[in-house]
């Protein structure tokens, strides 16, 4: 039994049970949150021992249907790839779970939320996991549609804008993406990754077409200056959908970008500070903009846009520390996907309890749902990079990397940047514990919606005790 | 891992794992809430106890787990983190008994005393911190769990206080973080030894002076140190409990204890003072001392006076350190111990009168000592203890920073010792002759019933009792077991034999 | 000249003409044509790319391009699925800060 368990097609399982939960989802719309919730299981199971596998034996691969590449597609899973498998398995069954509850009383969204979803983790996972530049593409594709569908799910005018406008980036994106592939081919004749490695030798011929992919790749994550999109889409979405997004597929093209600049390695020092600058301008812009917010779960989209910034800083900071840099930013991001996640659930509850999210009039919300605002407020910690948590971690690291080769500026940006986080997170805690003078509806809150919040928190809390075990896996991986 | 590895986490969890069930306790069930309480209050000095024994015989407590590459989350008992942990632990005993009875009937209470066994929490790991990562992590999360304490009642004006306490609180911490992770690239370790490590590094002192100061700066807020004090007076909305607790056991404390650790344990005494870091320092600590005295004069809001003698007489913590002598470091030690005694009780005092009379102003104390007499008994003693009268605590403080500062040559500070004691007794002795000897109003702003007693019992014995424990410890300071016994222990090992 | 660098050279010009129609139009349907000009112009840009060398023409950029073709249809089919939902939903078929320029557009039809 354990034999049989241990030779299964893990990695494959990863992207395949998902897609099937999917269709069976869609095909009996009566019992798509049970199917949907037993497919996110087992789905989670799969990404965790295709982790432990890694941890065990280092770097796997996979042929599907034992067809080698370029014609059969490969799958190859490496330490960068598991964390964030791991990552989306953690924040999707939180979500998963919170969905149930949230949208128990919409059988209509309920209907479309649970295929949509699970083939958005089925994308992730196939991303995740791609050896190839154009399944890349294919994957990318699928997660920006999926995603777009689950912004409109609301139905709400602004959700409709926001997934159109969301939906035009996207593709622009992965156009863009796509000129790169085309590119690349062209000068290598390969888009195997491994190969494309090996062969690239720098110059025009790759400066061209990596500029492209990564043009379009930053306009998916929404770095600063290409951010407008998100704060509509990220805000304007049901809450577990926001949290999907901000905090799981943002960073699927972060994950993209990385796994590019760490096969191609380019060279020079124009494009890394060129990133760094903007992430460092995404920081202060971003916790500006959360500052001046009225309405909660903009602030969180705004804050989102302000913590992807720090994911670029570690591009001018990786020349003479790679290692920190890197482990740094990785850590920053599971860190984010978590708190997130956890910050928009959190954020959700709210807004189903007192029928709206100003700020302003969180009247005293603490007394009402105490675990919410707990799961916020150690959401925000991590945020804001206060020990201990994950985010602490991933900030110590890159301000480490930073002061060792004495570049106080990039010090003085996570510094400062970690200070407004805390500002607009606090802002709103305080107006939770204050009365507020106008009176409000109040519903209940079911009690799953709370906890999962705040399990999903703490685990980004206690992200900061796993880096022993998880930056070893990343050994290798970094150039 | 043995007994003795895990025991340091032991005495967090006495704290952490009661916090953490009473928040999820209703709020009618007082009985366990309570029970739970004073259960982890008395389990801490229970572990307390048997630790101190064995740190008396050279026993090494010590818990260690990875956090960041390179770096350990280090919990280690020494000498001088006992101290610190016995004055929390002992206090928070006092305080709890004293806020079951100050917070009777009012809302939120499992939210308020769960918080309160966080905060304890923090203030034990930071005093167990065995290398400044772990001191960091724990000062961040005292900021964080104190925070709720006090916004605790929900008014526009306290979110303002909490919203000044963070802006300052985050501030320090941030300073601190930018130092730590500065002084590790400079010198790859970050643990606390005897003596210091930075020494044996080699680095650039203009550079090593630079991160002395993010280093001070960064628990200077907490410590109240002169630019940096305006949170305290502002903290004064939150309930008196929460007072006692951010002056006496906690946050302020955390603060002075922080200027210990850097001076005695990261930088080392001497080479602090060859550097020459020690003499600014203690300048600031002496000005801080005359300014807060005398900003403190002209306070009516009792509690208000009282913090800003607090900001004073914290800074004798600081002076008595960076004065630089083995005597000096008695008397800034024990007063960081004899501080929390006496100003604990001046707090529990002031709250006993706000409470019972609706008393918050000095103008209206006139005649409340024939009212309140045990009160005001407990509150004489403390406030005679400030001044520094013998045979009070404050007299042993003050004996020793003098003596300490005249073995090295520092003559200026008898005087600001000197100074010092004026102010003090220029605005506790007013309070006292009115209280005493003028006559009673008609009628108190606010009386609630006691039955015909002077309040209730719970409010009245947590006072009495850290006021008898100044009166005893300075009356017998030179008995073993007393804290000036335990200091005198832990400078030795400070100074270079 | 190559047919080879003619594809490329056309897929490139048609990539051109779709951003700036997608940047100029404010009619969502006249932008979700403007990104499958795009996508065209990248897939010809695929093909002629193949195509150059002189091992003759190789199949995997055309295999590549049918799955991108399959892809860049759903997107198009989602995307006039949501043009459709915004118009019944808000009466217009343009994104809230284009409105103003939408009027212009159909003035000058």
């Amino acid at each position: 039994m354990s034999e049989w368990l241990a030779g299964a097609p893990w990695m494959m399982l990863a992207i395949m049970l998902p897609l099937s939960g999917a269709l069976v989802a869609f095909l009996l719309p009566r019992h798509s949150a049970l199917v949907g919730l037993g497919a996110s299981l087992l789905t989670a199971c799969a990404a965790l021992v295709v982790m432990l596998q890694v941890a065990a034996d280092g770097r796997q691969a996979y042929r599907l249907g034992g067809w080698p590449a370029p014609l059969g597609i490969e799958l190859v899973a490496d330490g960068l790839s598991v964390l964030m498998l791991a990552m989306t398995a953690v924040v999707g069954v939180a979500v998963s779970v919170y969905a149930r509850v949230y949208l128990a009383d919409s059988p209509d969204k309920v209907r479309r939320f649970w295929p949509l979803w699970l083939f958005l983790w089925a994308a992730l996972n196939a991303l995740f996991q791609a050896g190839d530049a154009f399944n890349l593409y294919v994957t990318l594709e699928l997660m920006g549609l999926s995603a777009v569908a689950l912004v409109a799910l609301s139905g709400s005018g602004p959700a409709l804008w926001g997934a159109m406008r969301y939906l035009l980036v996207s593709l622009l994106g992965s156009l863009s993406y796509l000129v790169g592939v085309a590119l690349l081919y062209h000068a290598y004749g390969t888009l195997d990754l491994a190969l494309l490695s090996e062969r690239a030798d720098g110059g025009l011929q790759l400066a061209v077409p990596l500029g492209a992919m990564i043009a379009g790749l930053l306009l998916k994550t929404g770095l600063f200056p290409f951010h407008v999109w998100l704060p509509p889409a990220h805000g304007s979405a049901r809450a577990p959908v926001s949290a999907l997004l901000s905090g799981l597929v943002v960073k699927a093209s972060f994950y993209l970008l990385l796994r590019l600049w760490f096969t191609f390695t380019p060279e020079g020092q124009g494009v890394p500070l060129l990133l760094g600058s903007l992430g460092a301008a995404a920081i202060f812009w971003g916790s500006i903009q959360a500052l001046r917010q009225k309405r909660l779960k903009l602030l969180v989209a705004y804050s989102t846009v302000a913590q992807l910034g720090y994911l670029f800083i570690a591009f001018p900071l990786a020349e003479l520390e790679p290692a920190l840099a890197w482990s740094g930013s990785v850590y920053l991001a599971l860190s984010h996907a978590m708190a997130k996640g956890a910050m928009f659930l959190a954020a959700g509850s709210i807004m189903t309890q007192g029928g709206h999210d100003e700020i302003d009039e969180l009247d005293r919300v603490v007394e009402r749902m105490p675990l919410t605002l707990a799961a916020f407020a150690l959401a925000g910690i991590s945020l804001a990079g206060l020990p201990p948590s994950g985010g602490f971690v991933g900030k110590w690291m890159l301000l480490q990397a930073a002061m060792t080769q004495g570049s106080w500026f990039w010090a003085l940006v996570i510094i400062v940047g970690g200070l407004l986080t805390a500002t607009y997170v606090f802002r709103v805690l305080g107006f939770a514990f204050t009365k507020s003078p106008h009176e409000h509806e109040r519903h209940d809150v079911p009690a799953t919606m709370e906890w999962t919040a705040l399990v999903l928190a703490l685990g980004a809390v206690l992200l900061g005790f796993a880096a022993p075990w998880a930056l070893p896996l990343l050994e290798g991986v970094l150039p | 891992m043995s007994f003795n590895t895990w025991l340091p986490v032991l005495l967090l969890c006495s704290s952490l794992v009661p916090g953490l069930i009473i928040f999820m306790l209703p709020e009618r069930a007082t009985a366990l809430r309570t029970t739970l309480n004073l259960g982890g209050a008395v389990l801490k000095i229970v572990l307390l106890v048997l630790m101190m024994i064995g740190v008396f015989h050279g026993v090494d407590y010590e818990f260690r787990v990875p956090l960041v590459p390179g770096l350990d989350f280090v919990l280690h008992a020494d000498a001088l983190s006992l101290m610190f942990v016995n004055l929390s632990a002992v206090l928070w005993l006092a305080t709890t008994f004293y806020a079951i009875g100050y917070l009777e009937n009012s809302p939120n209470r499992s939210r308020f005393f769960g918080y309160f066994s966080l905060c304890v929490t923090a203030t034990v790991g930071l005093a167990m911190a065995g290398n400044l990562l772990t001191f960091l992590v724990f000062y961040e999360a005292l900021t964080l769990t104190t925070y709720p304490l006090v916004v605790h009642r929900g008014t526009e004006v306290a979110r303002k206080a909490g919203r000044t306490y963070l802006a300052y609180t985050l501030l320090g911490g941030v300073l601190l973080l930018t130092g730590t992770v500065w002084l590790y690239s400079l010198t790859g370790t970050l643990e606390f030894i005897d003596r210091g490590f930075v020494a044996q590094a080699g680095v650039d002192p203009a550079v090593l002076r630079m991160v002395f100061l993010l280093l001070i700066l960064g628990v200077g807020v907490k410590a109240a140190l002169l630019p940096l004090h305006a949170w305290l007076p502002q903290a004064m909305v939150a309930p008196a409990p929460v007072s006692a607790l951010l002056h006496a056991v906690a946050v302020v404390k955390a603060g002075a204890f922080g200027v210990v650790r850097i001076i005695y344990d990261v930088f080392g005494i001497e080479f602090a003072a060859s550097i020459g870091v020690t003499l600014p320092l203690a300048i600031l600590a002496a000005a801080t001392i005359i300014y807060a005295s005398l900003r403190a004069l002209f306070q009516d809001d009792l509690k208000r006076r009282l913090a800003f003698s607090t900001v004073s007489q914290v800074s004798y913590i600081t002076l008595g350190v960076a004065i630089a002598g083995p005597i000096a470091t008695i008397g800034g030690l024990v007063h960081l111990v004899h501080q929390g005694f006496m100003k604990i009780t001046l707090f529990f005092c002031a709250g006993n009168y706000a409470e019972t009379l609706g008393v918050h102003k000095v103008s209206e104390m006139a005649g409340i000592g024939r009212r309140m007499p045990w009160t005001t008994a407990a509150f004489t003693v403390a406030a005679l203890g400030m001044i520094g009268l013998p045979p009070t605590v404050g007299f042993v403080s003050k004996w020793y920073l003098g003596l300490g500062a005249l073995e090295v040559g520092q003559h200026w500070v008898v005087f600001v010792l000197a100074g010092s004691s004026l102010l003090n007794a220029a605005y506790f002795l007013p309070i006292l002759r009115t209280a005493w000897f003028d006559a009673p109003p008609a009628e108190w702003p606010e009386e609630r019933d006691y039955g015909g007693k002077e309040t209730a019992w719970l409010l009245l014995l947590p006072p009495l009792a850290t006021a008898a424990a100044t009166l005893v410890w300075g009356l017998l300071a030179s008995m073993p077991g007393t804290p000036l016994d335990w200091v005198q222990f832990i400078a030795a090992r400070k100074y270079a034999p | 000249m190559s047919s080879g660098i003619l594809f490329a050279c056309g897929g490139l010009g048609l990539l051109a003409i779709g951003i700036w129609a997608l940047v100029l139009r404010a009619h969502l349907i006249r932008k979700v044509l403007a990104i499958n000009v795009m996508g065209s112009g990248a897939f010809l840009l695929l093909v002629g790319a193949g195509s150059m060398g002189e091992a003759g023409v190789d199949p995997v950029p055309q295999a590549m391009v049918i799955t991108g073709i399959v892809v860049a249809i759903s997107a198009t089919a989602l995307a006039l699925a949501l043009v459709l939902r915004l118009a019944n939903a808000t009466g217009k078929p343009a994104l809230p800060e284009d409105r103003e320029r939408d009027l212009m557009d159909s003035e000058e039809r």
